[in-house]
C-alpha cells in the first residue's frame, strides 16, 4: 500500500474561516509571547529602568499586567470569533 | 470561641453545602448523565473551571512562593495564567468540537492507535499523581495547623475527606459543586486581601494597592536592611534562562492538563468552550492579581514582627507557636544572642515553610478569628475541588481508556465502575505517601507535573489539531520522548530528594532546572513527531476528513449532525 491520498474536503468558504481563525490566533498569540515572555522576562532589564506608580515597569508587567493582557487576548478571541461566526454564515447564505 | 473551633465550625457548614449541592444536582441529572454540563450556564461553567483549576497550589501556596522569589514569582503568575491563553485559543474549540470525553480518547482516535491511547493514558496519569500530591500537601497542612495534629496526620485525613467526595460524585455531578466552591475560595482569599490591604497602604483594593502605595518601596528597603535580596529586581533567585523556561513549561503544561481540558467537553457547542474560557480567566484572574500583593504584605507584616526581635518575646506569639508545633516555622538561635536573626544565608535563624505564608498572614495581621478560619475553608475548598477533578479524570484514564478501551472491550458498566474505585483508592494512597514525603513546597511539586504535560500531551494535541500530516507513528514516538526525556531529567535533578542520593546526580540541564526542563521535553517532542510523521505513511483517509470536520465552522458540523442523525 503506498502513501493515502491528501484529503481535501473543506469548500472555498470553509477554508476562508479557517484561515482567518489561523490568522487571528497567529496576531493574538505574537501579543501573548511579546507581552508575557517578553515584557516580563526577555527585556525585565530595560524595562526596569521605567517606573511605573510606585513599582518597575517591568515588576508590574511580570505580576500583573501580563495577566490583564491575557484576559484582553482571550476576551477579543471570543468576541472575533462571534464575528466571523456571523459573517460566514452569510457568505453561506449569499 | 477558639480560632480552631470556629474554624472546624466553618468546614463542616461548607462541606455540607458541597455534599448537598452535588446531591442535588446530581439527582437532578441522572436522565442525562453525560449532557449535564451542556445545560450549565456558561459563567457558572467558567467558575467551575477556575475552581478545578485553582489548587492547593494556587490558594496556599503561590503568594507564599512569590514572597520569597520576588519579582520571580512571575514564572508561577504568568505561568498559570499565560497558559490558559494558549488553551482557549489552540486546544479548548477544537476538543469541544471533536466531541470525545477524555484526553486519551482525543488521542487514541485522532491517532488511530490503542498504543497512542495508553502511552496518553500512562501520561494523564503521571501527570495528574505528581499533582494530586501537591493537593494532599495543602490539605495537610491545613488540618495540621487547625487540628493542632502532625501533618501526617493531616494529610490522612484529607486523603479519607478527599475519597469520600471523590467517590461521591460523577465528572459531570461536580459542576456545580465546584463552583460553589470557587465562590468559597474568592471569598476567602479576597476578604483578608482586602483587611490587610487597608491595614498596610489604606487602600481597599489589593490589586491596586500593589502598584498604588509604597508598600514594595518599603518591603524592598527593609529587605535590604536584613541583608535580602532587592524585592522588585527581576531574576535574583532564578536565572533569565530558568525563568524563561519555567514560565513557558508552566504555560504549556497547564494548556495540556487533562483534568482542565476535560471541562470544555461537557459544554454546549464551540461557542460555548470560548465563553466558558473568558469566565474562567476572569474569575482565576481575580485571584492570581490579588496573589502578587498578598505575597508582598505578608511578607512586610512577617519581617516587621519578627525580624531582630527578641526569640523568647517572638515565640509567644500564639500564631508562631501554633506554627511551630507543625514543623512548618523553626528557629535556630544559631549565634545565641537570643534574637531572631531573619535573613538569607548562613546566618538565618528562621526556617520557614512557604506554604504557611498565606494561612498565617490573618493571624500574623491580627485579623478576627473568623477571617483565619475563613482562609482554612478556602485553603480546603481548592485542595478538595482540584483533587477529587484529578481522582475521577486519573480513573477514567484506568477505567475507560485501559481497562475498558483495551484490555476488556466486554467490560460491563458495573466491572468499570469497579476498575474505576479501585483506582481511586490506590491513586490515594500513592498521592499521601507524596504528600507526606514531598520534593518540595506543594506550590513546585505541582510545577513538576506541568513539565510532565508540556513534554507529553500538550505537543500531541496541538499537532493533533493542526497538523493534518501528523501521523500515529510520529506522535507515539513524540510522547513517548517527551515523557521519558523529561522523567528521566527530573528524576536525576532531584535525585536527592526523591531517591536520597548524595548530592544531586546533575546540577541542571544545561542551566535549567528541573521545573523548567519540560520545555526541552517539549521541543524533543515537536522534533521527533515532525520527523517521524514525515517519513512514515500519512493518516488514513477518514483520519484526514475527521480533522477537516474539526477545522469547519460550527454552523455547518450542527447542520450535518442534523442531517445525518449520527449518534455522539
Amino acid at each position: 500500500m503506498g502513501e493515502p491520498e491528501r484529503v481535501q474536503t473543506l469548500d472555498d468558504k470553509q477554508n476562508w474561516y479557517w484561515k482567518k481563525n489561523i490568522k487571528l490566533i497567529s496576531l493574538l498569540l505574537v501579543i501573548w509571547f511579546l507581552v508575557g515572555l517578553g515584557g516580563g522576562v526577555l527585556f525585565a532589564a530595560p524595562l526596569n529602568e521605567v517606573p511605573f506608580f510606585g513599582v518597575t515597569l517591568s515588576f508590574w508587567i511580570a505580576q500583573q499586567g501580563a495577566i490583564l493582557v491575557f484576559i484582553l487576548l482571550i476576551l477579543s478571541y471570543a468576541i472575533r470569533m462571534d464575528k466571523l461566526d456571523r459573517e460566514y454564515a452569510e457568505k453561506k447564505h449569499q | 470561641m477558639s480560632v480552631e473551633a470556629i474554624t472546624i465550625i466553618m468546614v463542616l457548614i461548607t462541606f455540607g453545602l458541597y455534599t448537598g449541592i452535588g446531591w442535588w444536582s446530581r439527582v437532578k441529572d441522572t436522565s442525562s448523565f453525560y449532557v449535564a454540563g451542556q445545560n450549565v450556564p456558561t459563567v457558572a461553567n467558567g467558575a467551575a473551571i477556575a475552581a478545578d483549576w485553582m489548587s492547593a497550589a494556587s490558594f496556599i501556596s503561590m503568594a507564599g512562593l512569590v514572597a520569597f522569589l520576588g519579582y520571580d514569582g512571575t514564572i508561577y503568575l504568568m505561568g498559570w495564567t499565560g497558559g490558559y491563553v494558549l488553551l482557549a485559543l489552540l486546544l479548548a474549540p477544537y476538543l469541544r468540537k471533536f466531541g470525545k470525553f477524555t484526553v486519551p480518547d482525543f488521542i487514541g482516535d485522532r491517532f488511530y492507535s490503542s498504543s497512542a491511547r495508553t502511552v496518553a493514558a500512562i501520561a494523564t496519569i503521571f501527570i495528574s499523581l505528581t499533582y494530586i500530591s501537591g493537593q494532599m500537601r495543602g490539605v495537610g497542612i491545613v488540618f495540621s495547623r487547625y487540628l493542632q495534629v502532625d501533618i501526617i496526620i493531616g494529610v490522612l485525613i484529607g486523603m479519607a475527606i478527599v475519597g469520600f467526595f471523590a467517590l461521591l460524585g460523577g465528572m459531570k455531578g461536580i459542576t456545580w459543586t465546584q463552583a460553589t466552591q470557587y465562590f468559597v475560595i474568592i471569598i476567602a482569599f479576597l476578604i483578608p486581601a482586602i483587611a490587610i490591604s487597608l491595614q498596610l497602604t489604606g487602600n481597599p483594593v489589593p490589586q491596586l494597592a500593589l502598584t498604588g502605595s509604597d508598600i514594595v518601596d518599603r518591603l524592598t528597603s527593609i529587605q535590604i536592611d536584613l541583608g535580602m535580596t532587592e524585592y522588585m529586581a527581576p531574576f535574583t533567585d532564578l536565572s533569565m534562562l530558568n525563568v524563561f523556561m519555567i514560565t513557558l513549561a508552566l504555560m504549556a503544561g497547564t494548556a495540556g492538563l487533562p483534568h482542565v481540558i476535560v471541562r470544555f467537553y461537557t459544554v454546549k457547542n464551540v461557542r460555548a468552550a470560548r465563553w466558558s474560557a473568558v469566565w474562567a480567566i476572569i474569575f482565576i484572574a481575580l485571584l492570581y492579581l490579588t496573589a502578587p500583593a498578598v505575597g508582598a504584605f505578608a511578607k512586610y507584616n512577617l519581617i516587621s514582627t519578627i525580624a531582630d526581635q527578641p526569640l523568647e518575646e517572638v515565640q509567644d506569639i500564639d500564631w508562631v507557636n501554633k506554627w511551630e508545633t507543625t514543623g512548618l516555622l523553626q528557629f535556630n538561635d544559631l549565634n545565641g544572642d537570643g534574637i531572631v536573626n531573619f535573613s538569607e544565608g548562613d546566618a538565618n535563624e528562621v526556617v520557614i515553610d512557604g506554604d504557611i505564608i498565606v494561612l498565617s498572614t490573618p493571624e500574623v495581621a491580627n485579623l478576627a478569628p473568623f477571617i483565619i478560619a475563613l482562609v482554612a475553608t478556602g485553603g480546603l475548598a481548592a485542595a478538595l475541588s482540584t483533587a477529587s477533578g484529578l481522582l475521577i479524570t486519573m480513573s477514567s484514564a484506568v477505567s475507560h481508556d485501559i481497562y475498558y478501551r483495551i484490555f476488556n472491550k466486554e467490560a460491563s458498566e458495573k466491572q468499570r465502575l469497579r476498575v474505576g474505585r479501585i483506582t481511586l483508592l490506590v491513586a490515594l494512597l500513592i498521592a499521601a505517601y507524596v504528600g507526606i514525603n514531598p520534593p518540595g513546597f506543594a506550590g513546585e511539586v505541582v510545577a513538576l507535573a506541568f513539565g510532565l504535560g508540556a513534554a507529553s500531551l500538550f505537543p500531541v494535541i496541538l499537532l493533533g489539531i493542526f497538523d493534518k500530516r501528523m501521523n500515529k507513528e510520529g506522535a507515539i514516538a513524540g510522547i513517548l520522548t517527551g515523557l521519558i526525556f523529561t522523567l528521566l531529567m527530573i528524576g536525576l535533578i532531584l535525585s536527592e530528594s526523591i531517591f536520597g542520593t548524595e548530592g544531586a546526580i546533575l546540577d541542571s540541564f544545561f542551566g535549567i532546572n528541573a521545573q523548567g526542563v519540560g520545555v526541552i521535553g517539549m521541543a524533543l517532542n515537536f522534533i521527533v513527531s515532525f520527523i517521524v510523521s514525515r517519513n512514515t505513511p500519512a493518516p488514513p483517509v477518514e483520519i484526514q476528513q475527521l480533522i477537516e470536520n474539526v477545522r469547519a465552522p460550527e454552523v455547518d458540523s450542527e447542520l450535518e449532525i442534523a442531517a445525518t442523525t449520527e449518534d455522539n
